[in-house]
Parts: C-alpha cells; structure tokens; sequence
C-alpha cells in the first residue's frame, strides 16, 4: 500500500506530488552540449557536400535590369550558380482571411526577380565546392539594376506619392486594421478629469541567435526525399512551404532540425535561402549546405520591433484609466512572412494592448507599412515589449500629472478578478498581476533602494526606480489563431509515447526546443506521469518524418501545448499498461494502479507487475494478451487550447543610476516576479526570464539598425550592432508566483517571453525617474548615452546650440 | 565572410621578412595577432595577396627594462602578457600600462592581440597609439636597409595609416621614461567596443605637487593626439577641471551617427578630469615605489 500511497491516485493514474515536476533536475542537453558534442546543421557534413552563397541587392529598390553569371561559372571551385528564372521556384505567400481593405497579401519570390526591395535580398545563388569559392564566386556577378527611390521609414511610407514596394499595396500599407471601438469613446476622452498622451518609437532589432540560419539539403534516391538538415522553430511549416514551392508531395520532404542555438522567432518563419539551396541540390543532385554569415544575418536576414505609437489614454481624478485610443504603425519592412504575414505585429499589439488593466473603453487602428528594410519576423515577445511600454508610459505620466505614487496608480488599476473578460474581448485565466508588483516593490523597499534613491538625489546624483507590469499570452490554441484569421491556424500539437520492450520509453512531440531543454521538461512530464526514472524517457523532436506533425516552438506554446499533449499520450500508455496488468490479474482495470516503474494491485500489497514484464507481454508474448488489447505499447495524443489561451504575468522592477558626466546608464538592481503558472523545471523558467531580460534591456539601452537614406542598413557586424555582453546585464533577482493554469494537463503556462516584454517599459521608467529633477521624459528606445546626457545637461547644449 | 583568396608565407627572421615584403610590395600584409586584419579580411576590406605570418618570431616577443630606465616591447607582445605581467617585469613607473590592457577589446582578443599589431594597424582610437603618442615612445622599425627610429609622434599619419614603409616591419616599441603618475580611460557603450573618445594623462608630480603633465586624446582626430592647451593648464598649475576644460574646448572632434561634436567634447571634459583624478590617486597608490 506503501507504494499506492506515494504515487497511484484515485483514477489509477501517477501522481506523487513533484517528485520530478516543479524540480530543477539538471538539464539533459548540457553534457554534450557543454563539452562540444552538440550537433548543429554546420556540424553536419555528407560526402560530395557543396556551399552555397548567395549574390545579394546592392540597391535597396530597383528594377532587376541584368544579371549576367557568366563571370561566375567562370570562377574556379563554382559548380553552378541559378537566377530565380533557372530554379523557376514558386513564391512565398503568406495570407490572412482578411478582406483586402485590411489585409494586402504580397508574394516573396524565393530569389528575386525583376524587383529588388531592400539591400541584401538574394537575387543568385552560387554553389561551389567550398565556402571561400562560392563567396568568391558572388564577387563575380554583376547585376544591373535601374534604381527606384527607396522607402525608408514609415513616415516616408504613407506619405502621399510614396514609391510603392508592392504595387497592390497602396500606401504601401500590407495591414490597416480598426478594432474595437468601444461606443461612446469619444465623449469619455472629453470628460475626463486627465487625458495622457504618449507617442513613442522603438528600435529595429535583430532577434539574433548565436547560431545563424543554415541548411543542409540533398535528395536521398533510397527514400526518394528531399532531405533538408535546417535550423528551424517549425520544422513540418519549413516542410510544406519547400513541397510547394519545390513541386512535391509533403512525404517527399523531410525536414530534419538537430542542435539549435536559438532561434526567438527569426526562425519560426520559413526562409528563401534554404529553400533556394534546396532547389540547388535537388537540380544538382549532390548535397548542398548553406551557413548564413554573420554579415548576411545581421543586415539581409528577418528583423523586427520597429513601431511608432501614438497613445491617448483619459484618467479619472483619482486615476482609474477610463480610455486608451491607439495608433500603432509597424514597419515591416519590403515583405510578409510565412505564415504570420505582416499583420504579427500590428494585430498582436491592437488585440492585446489594454493587457493587465482594466480598461473600459478602446479603439485602435494598427497597420503594418512596407518599406525598403529587410522583413521582419516574430520576434520573442512580439510587440508586447513595444505596446507595454508604452501603456506603462501612459500611467507613468498620468501618476506624475494627478500627483499619484506610479504604483498605487497601477494598483487601483489591475486586473483582480478572474476570470476577467476584457474590452478587447480577450477572457484572461487567473494570474497573479496584484501580486507580483506588491512583491515586487515590497522587495525593492526592503532592500533600501528607496532610500538610496532620496539620498543620491540630495547628494545630486541621479538614481530612478522603475516598474513594468505585464501579462503574456500563452498557449494559443486554434481558437486564438482562428481570431487572428490566420489562413492556416496553428494551434494544437501531438505526441506520440511508445515503450519499448525493455521498458524505456521514447516521446515525440511537435514543439521544436532551440535551447528551451525540452529533452528535459517533457521528458520530467512523461517520467513524472508514468511513474519512471528520468533517464528512462527520451525526447525526439525536429524530424517530421518520425514526428507526425506539430506546429513547432514560438508564442511560449511548448510546455504549454506541447506539454499537455505529451501528458496525455504518457497518460494513455499508462492505461494500457494497466489493462495489460489487469488482464494478466484477470481483475478489473479499476483494481490496477500505476506506481513508480510497475503496475501495482489495489488492496494486495506487494503484488505488481513492472513495466518491463509488461512491455514483454505487449511484445515478445502477445499469447499471452486477451484479444481486445493490441499488441505494442503506443499511445497518441493532441491537445489543444479551445479558448483565448492562457496568462502568464509578471512585474518587473528596475533602479537606475544615470551617469552626469557620460550619460551611461547603470542598471543597479533588476527584480522579476514573475508567475508562468506550474513551472516543470524553475532553473529552466529562470534562464527564460534572465535571457529574455538581456534581450529587453538591449532594445532599451543598446540594439538598433539603422537605415541611411539610401537605405543603405548602418550594422555590419558586432561594431555596429551593439548587443550588449556581460559587462552591460546586471544579474537578476527572480521570485516565483505560481497560478496553476486549469487547463493545461500539468498546470504550466507558457515562460518563453516575458523577460523580453517586461524589460523595456520597466528601463524606459527607471530612466525617467531619475531624470525626474530635469523635468525631461523620454518615449523612445533606445535611449543612447547621448540622450542621456543631453537630458542632464540641457542647458549647456542649448547655450552651446546658440 | 570568407577571405579572398590569398597566398601564406611564414617567416623565419626578421631580416627574412624585411627582404620578402620588399620583394611583395604594395601587395603583402603582415599578420602578428591577427584580430583586426583577418576580421576585415573576411569581409573583403582587406585583400592582400601575400600574407605574411610573424606570429614565429619568437625574438619579437619580449618586455624588458633597459638599463637607461627604458620599457621595451617586442612587437608580438600580447595585450595580455602586458596585463599580467609581474612587477619585476613592468615596474610601478610602466603600471599605467598594466591597468590601461582591460580597455581592450575581450580576454579571447587580448590573448592572441599583439602590442605591434595594434600600432602597426594605427586605429585611431586604439589603446596602444594613445598610450605611445601620449607617453612619447619610440617605435622601432626594420627595414632591409636596416632599423630606425621613429617618434610615434610622427609615426601616425591618419586613420589607418602609419609611416611604416610596405617593405618594413615593426619590430619594437619604447618607451623611453617611466610613468608612475599616468592613466588612460576611455568611453565607448561597451565594455570592450573602441572608444568613442579615450583619454591619457601623464602628471609630472614633484614634491607630492603636479607640476605639468602631458594630455592626449583618441577618437577626437584622425590620429591620437596630444592638447598642448590642456597641458599647459596643467603646467601653470592649473585645476584638473581647468585642464579638462581646456582639452574640451581645443578638442574638434567629429559629428557622425557614433555621437555628436556637442557630445564628445563633454565626453572629453568628462574623461580628462577622471584620467587627471587617476594619475594623481596613482601617486598616492604607488607612492615612493613610484619614485
């Protein structure tokens, strides 16, 4: 009974209590991936392999006049090299059920045609035997181009009689949506005791994994299948798109994604490189690997988060936010990715913005403007870092204009009772938003920054403390995608769990970790339910020929989504395991229940079966199973979230201290409090919230690219493009809150990417406290030192001005 | 980011090398570290048809004290050899060295980063052209008519540009006198990035009092620089605030998209008084050692 008690519940199935669930169990990557034994698609080599490079547009906008390759077949080690007219590929186009007044569907060619539309797009590519010859190779082409006037921000745009990037599109406008509109708005702006207004820019940055884009691709006559080893979130969307464009039946596909190092959404996108090289071997017949350079990645791969808000938001006397009206323009950059289209950012930030407050009444219009820039992807947080900045601007000022402490303003406005259905039409689970910024600021206080602050001020240094609330939409299921009217609708997810005759277990699921550990917390997931040691439980993931399908990683879906179905397949197995048992009892199956690695016998102490007795039975003695079991151990499950998804929440609190005599800004403290519901594995959520703040503080403080006027794009490499190291993150405090989800099997919310959306807002707040003695407030990011120092000493540069 | 192609030669001597880039010419690069030149080979910057590999001469790795009180360096020193070196070898007089090293670049860079390499390549913001214009060293040249020379006062002629000859070598690098009352700080919006205006300050100190002192800068003009107006504030016994100030107002930096002209003379005000601040507290640190 012992046993029953420490693991079997009352449904037969295992429960004991966390054993590996909320556990730090050290990650099951990190042996091979810290001595050097990862395996990522550059590792990858087959005989008779091939580089590719591609020639890419000298011009932001132009008409293609010329390409002449001839000098570069000429050069020695190139094996080939293909214009679009050769590969005769289809385009990339990504849709949304939207009528065209919203929503302009634009085509990607996978090489560029008779247009080219910003600088670095790919108009060859040369294949050659190795890498130094197919760059010089590239050298040798010459492309002629008849120079349009490029379009380089989104002012330039809409304005009248801009040059059109995609003729359809006028005004170069891809998405204009108007949402909302709570009746009677207008007459609450104009009565209000207070109406804020914020207008704010965001940087253009580049998600930048470690890793670049690459692939392997070559024809395996055995399988009669295109093989591409390629770093993706997406591996069955990097399928469909290259059989259509390529002209094959999906089985004749397989994509293969081994070792990643990162991806944060850059790719969760389907690229026209790997499809262009694809293409290559496939003409050729011999493998050919592309590894996009760090130059390539930086300036002609997906960028994002380039917004301009413009934000009213009317307050009652004692600060309770009555309205928010927004304007929000992303550019996109000169194309729409596959699958999510143009419209990720701008409908992501009009359907979400009144996040964690509650806010009566809201209109926004988000449109989505083409210009000559690299497109943009997702990017980990998409647009919520940018929209709650701004809304945490907005109660910034109005707590500084009705002479409100900025966290008592908040306090009156969150979110308390949930379920809680929103003006925008989202219905948020219950999280802890109340509580995480009590915790938050309590912390804060107790370690004496407030204190400190009014010390340095008397001393005229410059200290500011800053905060961010936020919510964070996990776990999109079908249902949330469908609102989006997304023309394929992400969503659920499979798994399929199989034990072996020797009792070990293999799990697939159809999320993609790229440096999520999921061989860790789904196998946690599987070993927890099923009763088993970790290390008999062991995850495939990223080969759609052994996964039978999934939606990949991205929007923190994984151990939401993904993790649930896991748990049910585990689930299923346990329920066959235990018919298995009950037969072998001849006893009810209610009479069974699973324990740790056995089937255990309700009310017959010390009776059992373990599982590899079983999975002998299931296999190698199948005379032995009544004719109503099926031989084999498999289970299957799909799991998806049938209603706005799942909340994760948290607050974040930042002390500043600004530097008077360069401008520099110290991060001197940084506290999360976050809660993603049941965490399977906190060290893994802690490395989520710590990475994601890295990447938030560096669109507040450091990252940007920049575009000349000829749209010529400014960051090369890591000179250029100011990632911020070591040096520049602070460590970070992270307390834990836990709201189970009720709908996800294991309680889990998604944590992928709130560090990023928290980071900004709370930075951007830190910053304007301690400019608070100056009188000046600052909206946009990234603040350069130069701001900074231009808001200490405003005086001396307007005397010097003179 | 793959070189063009490019054909390897390793050196053996140093009057070896002399005679093969005489014979390359134009054409022929000298590779020491390798952590500027190869990184803009690789994106095509650079293209030389000759490279030629120091990294053998193992004669030109060396950091001695010269029995005239002088500091030599081998041109294949690394950045890092400097930053660990014992007192025995870069006594309190060259200290200032030592501390400017964590200025440059990351650990991985200042391992394989050479003294030579960096003066040869003549950024104009590097650590090591302010710290010789500055200090006043001598860079020593061989070329096949033998060695001379040079003040790096007259060594940096404009932004990657030096008065080496195609056919020459650096070899070495003096500095002639101690400088037991100097610092180097810079600001850049990293740690490890170029400077967007760096600073040294070389204090003569007698009897505990600053008597004068050389100022120079980097990042303000296309080569280091010293500010004789800055210096003479130091000189007439002026406050390090005047001196900053004086550096600020003679200092005609450039205005691009890095940082404006306004901005950059603040940051040279800023960094001379905190270079001057340092110098000074290095007196009291090393305090008869230094002497």
């Amino acid at each position: 009974m012992r046993r029953i008690e420490d693991g079997g519940r009352e449904d037969g199935a295992y429960e004991d209590g966390g054993r590996l669930i909320g556990r730090s169990v050290p990650r099951r990557e990190d042996p091979r991936l810290l001595t050097g034994r990862g395996r990522f698609v550059d590792d990858i080599t087959l005989p008779g392999t091939l580089h590719a490079q591609f020639v890419r547009s000298t011009v932001a906008h132009g008409e293609v006049t010329a390409i002449d390759l001839d000098g570069v077949r000429a050069v020695p080690g190139v094996v080939a090299a293909y214009t679009a007219d050769d590969l005769g590929l289809g385009d990339i186009t990504a849709q949304l059920a939207r009528p065209v007044e919203e929503f302009v569907p634009t085509a990607m060619p996978v090489l560029a045609r008779d247009r080219v539309r910003y600088v670095g797009e790919p108009v060859a590519i040369v294949v050659a035997r190795d890498a130094y010859a197919a760059e010089d190779g590239v050298e040798a082409a010459r492309v002629g181009y008849a120079v349009h006037p490029p379009v380089t921000d989104e002012a330039a745009a809409l304005a009248d009689g801009a040059p059109l990037l995609h003729a359809e599109a006028a005004r170069n406008t891809l998405v204009d949506v108007r949402l909302f509109a709570t009746e009677g708005i207008d007459e609450v702006f104009a009565a209000a005791d207070r109406v804020v207004r914020v207008e704010a820019r965001t940087g253009r940055q580049n998600a930048l994994p470690l890793e670049t884009r690459g692939v392997l691709a070559h024809w395996d006559d055995r399988e009669e299948q295109l093989v591409l080893h390629t770093c993706s979130q997406v591996p069955h969307q990097v399928r469909t798109v290259a059989s259509r464009c390529l002209g094959l039946v999906e089985r004749a596909v397989r994509v293969v994604v081994p070792d990643m190092g990162g991806g944060f959404g850059l790719k969760c996108v389907v690229g026209r490189e790997e499809l262009a090289a694809a293409a290559a071997a496939l003409r050729l017949r011999r493998p050919v690997k592309w590894i996009e350079d760090r130059k390539d990645a930086l300036s002609a791969s997906f960028l994002a988060r380039e917004q301009h808000y413009d934000v009213r938001a009317a307050f009652d006397a004692a600060g309770r936010i009555l309205a928010l009206d927004a304007d929000v323009v992303c550019d996109m950059g000169a194309y729409s990715c596959y699958p999510f289209t143009a419209g990720i950012e701008p409908l992501m930030a009009a359907a979400e913005m009144p996040g964690v407050y509650k806010v009566p009444a809201y209109r926004v219009r988000g449109r989505a403007v083409a210009t000559n820039k690299a497109p943009t992807a997702p990017y980990r947080g998409v647009s919520r870092p940018q929209y709650v900045m701004v809304v945490e601007r907005l109660f910034e000022r109005a707590a500084r204009e009705l002479d409100l402490d900025p966290v008592e303003i908040r306090r009156r406005n969150l979110i308390t009772d949930f379920p809680y259905t929103g003006v925008n039409g989202i219905t948020y689970d219950p999280g802890s938003y109340r509580e995480s910024l009590d915790l938050c600021e309590r912390t804060l206080r107790a370690e004496g920054w407030y204190e400190r602050q009014r010390a340095a001020r008397a001393a005229g240094r410059h200290l500011g403390i800053g905060y961010s609330c936020f919510s964070e939409r996990t776990g999109y299921g079908s249902a949330a995608f469908a609102q989006r009217k997304m023309a394929v609708v992400p969503g659920f997810d499979l798994s399929e769990v199989r034990m072996d005759p020797s009792g070990a277990v293999t799990v697939t699921t159809g999320t993609m970790s790229h440096g999520q550990s999921h061989e860790t917390t789904m196998a946690q997931i599987v070993a927890e339910r099923l009763g088993l040691e970790l290390d008999r439980v062991r995850l495939h993931q990223g080969d759609t020929d052994r996964v039978a399908y999934g939606w990949g990683t991205f929007a923190s879906r994984s151990i939401a989504v993904g993790g649930s179905a896991v748990r049910l397949a585990a689930g299923r197995l346990g329920e066959k395991l235990r018919a298995i048992a009950a037969a072998r009892w001849e006893v009810p199956v209610e009479e069974t229940v699973l324990g740790r690695g056995e089937v255990v016998r309700r009310g017959a102490p010390g009776t059992a079966l373990d599982y590899r007795e079983l999975a002998e039975v299931a296999y190698l003695r199948v005379d032995l199973l009544p004719k109503d079991i099926e031989p084999g151990l498999t289970a299957t499950a799909a799991f998806d979230v049938f209603n706005d998804g799942t909340f994760s929440n948290a607050t974040h609190g930042v002390v500043v201290e600004l530097h008077a005599d360069t401008g520099r800004v110290e991060i001197l403290r940084y506290v999360c409090v976050e809660d993603c519901g049941v965490a399977i594995n906190p060290q893994v959520v802690e490395g989520q919230c710590r990475g994601g703040i890295a990447q938030g503080i560096a669109g507040a403080l450091f990252e940007q690219v920049t575009y000349d006027a000829q749209g010529e794009p400014s960051a090369t490499s890591f000179m250029d493009y100011r990632v911020p190291t070591a040096h520049e993150i602070p460590d970070v405090a992270i307390h834990h809150l836990q709201t189970p989800c009720a709908f996800t099997e294991t309680g889990a919310k998604g944590a992928g990417e709130g560090g990023t959306i928290g980071a900004p807002a709370a930075v951007l707040n830190a910053v304007n406290d301690a400019l608070r003695p100056t009188g000046v407030e600052l909206d946009d990011i990234p603040i350069t030192p130069e701001t900074v120092h231009r808001a200490l000493h405003r005086r001396h540069y307007q005397e010097s001005a003179r | 980011m793959k070189p063009a192609p490019f054909r390897y030669h390793r050196a053996r001597d140093v009057h070896g090398t002399t005679r093969l880039l005489a014979e390359l010419g134009e054409d022929a690069k000298v590779l020491a570290g390798g952590q500027s030149l190869v990184a803009m080979m690789n994106f095509r910057l650079a293209r030389p048809d000759h490279l030629v590999d120091i990294g053998g001469l193992r004669e030109l790795d060396h950091l001695t004290t010269g029995a005239d009180g002088a500091l030599h360096l081998g041109a294949l020193t690394t950045h890092h050899t400097v930053e660990t070196a014992p007192d025995a070898l870069l006594g309190p007089g060259f200290a200032v060295l030592r501390r400017a090293m964590g200025w440059i670049g990351h650990l991985p860079i200042r391992t394989r980063g050479t003294v030579g390499g960096s003066l040869a390549h003549a950024d104009a913001t590097a650590e090591w052209c302010l710290l010789a214009v500055t200090l006043g060293a001598e860079i020593v040249v061989s070329g096949p008519g033998g060695q001379r020379r040079v003040p790096a006062g007259e060594f940096f002629l404009g932004p990657y540009t030096s008065a080496l000859e195609p056919d020459e070598l650096l070899t070495e690098v003096v500095f002639p006198r101690p400088a037991p009352h100097a610092a180097l700080t810079e600001f850049a919006a990293r740690k490890g990035d170029f400077a967007l205006v760096s600073a040294v300050v070389d204090l003569d100190v007698e009897g505990g009092r600053v008597r004068g002192g050389r100022v120079g800068l980097g990042g303000v003009a296309p080569v280091p620089v010293r500010v004789p107006a800055a210096e003479a504030v130091l000189a007439d016994g002026g406050s390090f605030a005047d001196c900053a100030a004086a550096a600020a107002a003679a200092a005609d930096p450039p205005d691009d998209a890095g940082g404006s002209a306004a901005y950059r003379r603040q940051l040279v005000r800023a960094l001379v008084e905190r270079a001057c601040v340092q110098a000074d507290g290095a007196t009291e640190q090393k305090g008869a050692g230094a002497r």
